[in-house]
């Protein structure tokens, strides 16, 4: 290692000075009041350099885009800001956003004040972007750019405020694509291979109700005393997914719902990545899963919000399936909750399913089902199963009694054990009947309906109860005796069933009688012919001339031809 | 003639087994063409189901077999498969026997109004020699064994090969002259579904013939032997609807069983005449029209055994021919065992003169129930008219091939 080390120093001197640049991403999804969910990413990227200093020309970018580098040294550029948004941001149903964008395109610029030709530099800046952005930005022109003299002031470092060197236009019209987005990905240091932007797929992102990607470059301070300045390049991705497109209309969302994709790494170029979730509004109604410890508080337009921090660059936060999927479910969650449907394809055999879920996190409790299918769907009751966390769970007590034709339905009880936080499934086939034809609705083929399910069941509570009866019990906690102290008395209705049953043709009732006759007609008359024919030998009749020339004779008195 | 049946045997199973085992035997026990609901293997699982339940299988309306039949599955619902390859292979057996006896007997007369003359000169060439009557009980064997629509029904699982069997060896008593036993046999064929009464007239025909009493109404020896058959059938009958009776501690079995054959109720299609007919019927009429569709069964009897007294077992054959078509729940095992029976005759296929017609027929129709089954019950784009008209055309190919085979009289 000694004889090494003057060769290691001599290597570290010839390499150049390397730029010094750092990238940070993070992510941070707000539930709206709204119920929609908003996620907005910011990607920095700080560069230790300065692009206008005379006689050093930039050569080597590392996480810097080399690109926007150099539109930045070829415009002589101060700050430049640009944003793609598709939709409205509507500030009365979803509060302030982050990073505020107009609908479609939006640029402003400063230029430097040794800019002498701004006019010209911003039209060749207008259509150097619209090829790196593939998008329309050559529509504007100065019919569309204006110099504003107070709103814009620079967002980073400068004290040059004359306005003349501000260039401002908006193309409300344009419309944002996966071909926006593509340039835009390619821009980060990880593209959207890593870290967080392997999120951004399309497909979902512009399924959404708002969406706008940005990207802002300014210069700023390093530190407190501003001795060093560094480049700042923000790229931010703003959307808010609507709550009823994502279907169910439950408010529940996990990372993969919303891009259909889950988190593996965090970028290796980046110094830090990581993930928050606003927990500020009622952090009694949802849960987050999986748990973090973190938290971070942080104000933010004029509030001061929690936030529960995902560090992605720990590798404990991807768990053991090495994917980070963030889950908020709603905490509503009744103890005892019923579902039923109908399985199974065709108009000849189904099968009826009935889904328990028993929510309580430690307790178990007995249910009472009770079942009752009209007589056309026969039962098999030899095909019943009751499972449970995908084990059989044979139920304790059952009484059927099988349906008689035209006469009672089936009637189904059974008294299940249901395990804590679980699902229980109980299933059954059954065979659709054909009926006879004045026994259907008068629209048979919207189908037969089949009652609810009845779960009842002594569903453990949270709170001890009163026995004893008082006068001043409001109405609507005193419709059920209360009988015990620990547990309330629960009865839970599923849907109704719609079953599709066979039908005959309604219209063939005398063609039917007529044709099935015809049949049963052909057999009696082939068998009457069988059994009343007789053979009897025919003697052949004379021909014609012949009987003629014997009525002659006979007229003649001549003896007969034989 | 061992070899070749037992070679036969072993072909058959050797087909059952495979078929068994493949995820064809679901499918086909499913098809409504092959079991019914008086004889779907479902159902008798079912029963069996709810007997283990505590309920009686008779309070509902899905289980529609007989209490024997709970009794003999009580035990053996585990080797059902092995149990309903032994009945394919007791029919078997038992149609061969029996053939074969019939033959000996036909070629016995034959040689007797051979010596004596009675044959007329054109006819000789209708002789049969004991070589081509060789084949004939393996041929019937064959027929039956091999015949898809007995293989379906044994894949299936469905009953209706018990009954197959039973009405077999009742065939094979009464041809080997065994009263007694053929007496009791028809006494279960009735007892399983009561169309087999009917069979009681050729039974005792055979009977009179084979002791050459005289069929003479007037005569006492007519009756006396009409009596003592009479007797030990209807002696059999009460015995076993009796053991029946104790078995379950009720009479609920008789609606359910005789009353469901009778009266209809349940309209699942099939390949028989009943089901859309009364689908489609106004009730005003129900009543009549179900008398009239059971008496139709029956009421061939009186007249065929008065036209074929001279020919028992073709009148036995007629009557099962019968049965299979106009029964209230038909299924393609009751035509399978009719079918069997058409070699017995074969010296008199010349005398046929549709049958390719009459085969085309049965052939395109068993082939399209299925197809129309499914473009009626899954695909959605056919109705039940396309089937009911299949039906109709299978049991109008049914009656016509049984009017030909009755030009051999």
């Amino acid at each position: 290692l000694d004889s090494r080390l003057p060769l290691v120093i001599f290597l570290h001197a010839l390499t150049p000075a390397a730029a010094r640049d750092e990238f940070q991403e993070e992510l941070v999804i707000r539930p709206l009041h709204s119920g929609d969910i908003y996620a907005s990413f910011q990607f920095r990227t700080l560069w230790d350099t300065d692009f206008l200093q005379e006689g050093q020309k930039v050569s080597h970018y590392r996480l810097f885009p080399k690109s926007l580098g150099q539109v930045l040294s070829k415009f002589s550029v101060r700050e430049l800001h640009i944003s793609f948004s598709q939709g409205f941001w509507r500030t009365m149903q979803w509060g302030q956003p982050f990073i505020p964008s107009p609908p479609g395109a939006e640029l402003w610029v400063w230029f430097h004040d040794t800019v002498s030709d701004v006019d010209g530099n911003w039209k060749e800046l207008t259509n150097v972007l619209s090829g790196i952005f593939c998008a329309s930005l050559n529509f504007i022109d100065l019919t569309n750019t204006v110099q504003p003299s107070a709103s814009f002031k620079p967002l980073g470092l400068g004290n040059a405020t004359d306005h003349r060197f501000l260039r401002y236009a908006t193309l409300p019209r344009e419309i944002v694509c996966t071909e926006n987005l593509t340039p835009w990905k390619k821009l980060l240091p990880c593209g959207s291979k890593a870290g967080l932007a392997v999120l951004m797929k399309s497909e979902k992102l512009f399924h959404s109700s708002f969406h706008s990607q940005a990207v802002h470059i300014r210069p700023i301070c390093q530190d407190e005393q501003c001795s060093s300045k560094a480049w700042e390049l923000r790229q931010t991705l703003n959307v808010v997914f609507d709550l009823h497109t994502s279907g169910q209309g439950k408010k529940e969302w996990s990372l993969f719902k919303m891009f259909s994709r889950t988190l593996t790494e965090a970028c290796p170029l980046a110094s830090s990545s990581k993930v928050y979730v606003d927990i500020t509004d009622n952090p009694e109604l949802f849960e987050l899963s999986p748990a973090t410890p973190l938290l971070g508080q942080a104000v933010v337009l004029g509030d001061r919000r929690t936030y529960s921090v995902y560090d992605l660059s720990r590798a404990e936060t991807f768990g053991q399936l090495r994917s980070f999927n963030l889950l908020l479910r709603d905490m509503l969650r009744p103890l005892l909750h019923a579902e039923r449907y109908v399985a199974g394809f065709g108009l000849q055999t189904g099968e009826i399913h009935t889904v328990i879920y028993n929510n309580h996190p430690y307790r178990a409790f007995p249910v009472l089902l009770m079942d009752s299918v009209p007589w056309y769907l026969q039962l098999y009751i030899h095909t019943l199963t009751v499972t449970s966390k995908s084990r059989d769970n044979k139920p304790s007590y059952i009484h059927y009694q099988p349906a008689k034709d035209r006469h009672r339905p089936h009637l189904l009880e059974m008294l299940i054990q249901l395990p804590p936080h679980s699902m229980t499934e109980v299933t059954v086939q059954f065979e659709r009947a054909l009926l006879k034809w004045t026994e259907y609705t008068p629209d048979p083929n919207h189908g037969f309906y089949v009652g609810s399910s009845v779960v009842s069941a002594l569903v453990p509570s949270m709170v001890a109860m009163r026995t004893n009866f008082t006068q001043d019990q409001p109405l609507f906690s005193s419709f059920v005796p209360v009988k015990e102290e620990s547990s309330y008395f629960v009865r839970v209705y599923t849907e109704p069933l719609l079953v599709n049953l066979p039908t005959p043709d309604f219209s063939m009732p005398y063609n039917v009688i007529c044709l099935t006759c015809t049949v049963v007609a052909v057999g009696y008359g082939s068998f009457y012919n069988l059994l009343t024919r007789t053979f009897q030998v025919d003697e052949p009749s004379p021909p014609l001339s012949k009987r003629l020339a014997n009525l002659i004779r006979r007229i003649r008195g001549v003896p007969l031809l034989t | 003639m061992a070899a070749p049946l037992t070679l036969l045997l072993i072909v058959a199973v050797t087909i059952r087994a495979v078929l068994f085992r493949s995820s064809w035997a679901e499918l086909i026990s499913e098809r409504v063409e092959v079991v019914s609901p008086l004889n779907a293997w479902k159902r008798v699982v079912e029963g069996l189901a709810l007997l283990d339940l505590g309920v009686s299988p008779y309070s509902g309306d899905v289980f529609h077999e007989t209490p024997f039949m709970i009794y003999l599955f009580h035990f053996v619902v585990d080797y059902a498969e092995i149990v309903f390859m032994v009945t394919d292979g007791i029919t078997a057996v038992a149609l061969y026997l029996s053939i074969q006896t019939y033959n000996k007997n036909v070629f016995r007369k034959q040689k007797y109004a051979l010596e004596s003359d009675r044959y007329p000169a054109d006819c000789l060439e209708l002789l049969r020699s004991p070589k081509e009557m060789f084949y004939i009980p393996l041929k019937v064997a064959m027929f039956y064994l091999l015949n898809p629509f007995t293989i379906l029904s044994c894949v299936a699982k469905s009953t209706c090969g018990l009954n197959n069997a039973i009405i077999a060896l009742f065939i094979l008593c009464t041809l080997k002259g065994s009263a007694l036993l053929s007496g009791i046999l028809l006494a279960l064929a009735t007892y399983q579904s009561i169309y087999p009464l009917t069979l009681f007239a050729p039974a005792l025909l055979f009977f009179l013939q084979r002791l050459y009493i005289p069929v003479n109404l007037r005569r006492s020896s007519f009756w006396f032997f009409t009596l003592q058959y009479a007797f030990i059938y209807v002696g059999s009958l009460v015995v076993i609807t009796g053991l029946s009776f104790f078995l379950l501690g009720s009479w609920d079995f008789i609606p359910s069983v005789y009353g469901f054959i009778f009266s209809v109720p349940d309209l699942t299609p099939n390949i028989g005449l009943f089901w859309y007919f009364f689908a489609e019927m106004f009730e005003h009429f129900r009543l009549f029209f179900i008398c009239v569709f059971q008496i139709n069964v029956f009421f061939y009897t009186i007249p065929l055994s008065i036209k074929l007294k001279e020919h028992p077992v073709f009148l036995i054959f007629m009557q099962i021919a019968i049965i299979s078509i106009f029964k209230s729940y038909p299924t393609v095992g009751d035509v399978a065992l009719y079918m069997a029976f058409l070699p017995a005759w074969s010296h008199l296929y010349r005398f046929l003169r549709n049958i390719f017609l009459v085969s085309c027929v049965l052939l395109a129709c068993s082939a399209l129930f299925p197809v129309l089954w499914h473009l009626w019950i899954y695909a959605g784009s056919a109705n039940s008219n396309f089937y009911y008209a299949i039906t109709l055309l299978f049991n109008f190919g049914q009656v016509k091939s049984l009017n030909l085979i009755s030009h051999f009289t």
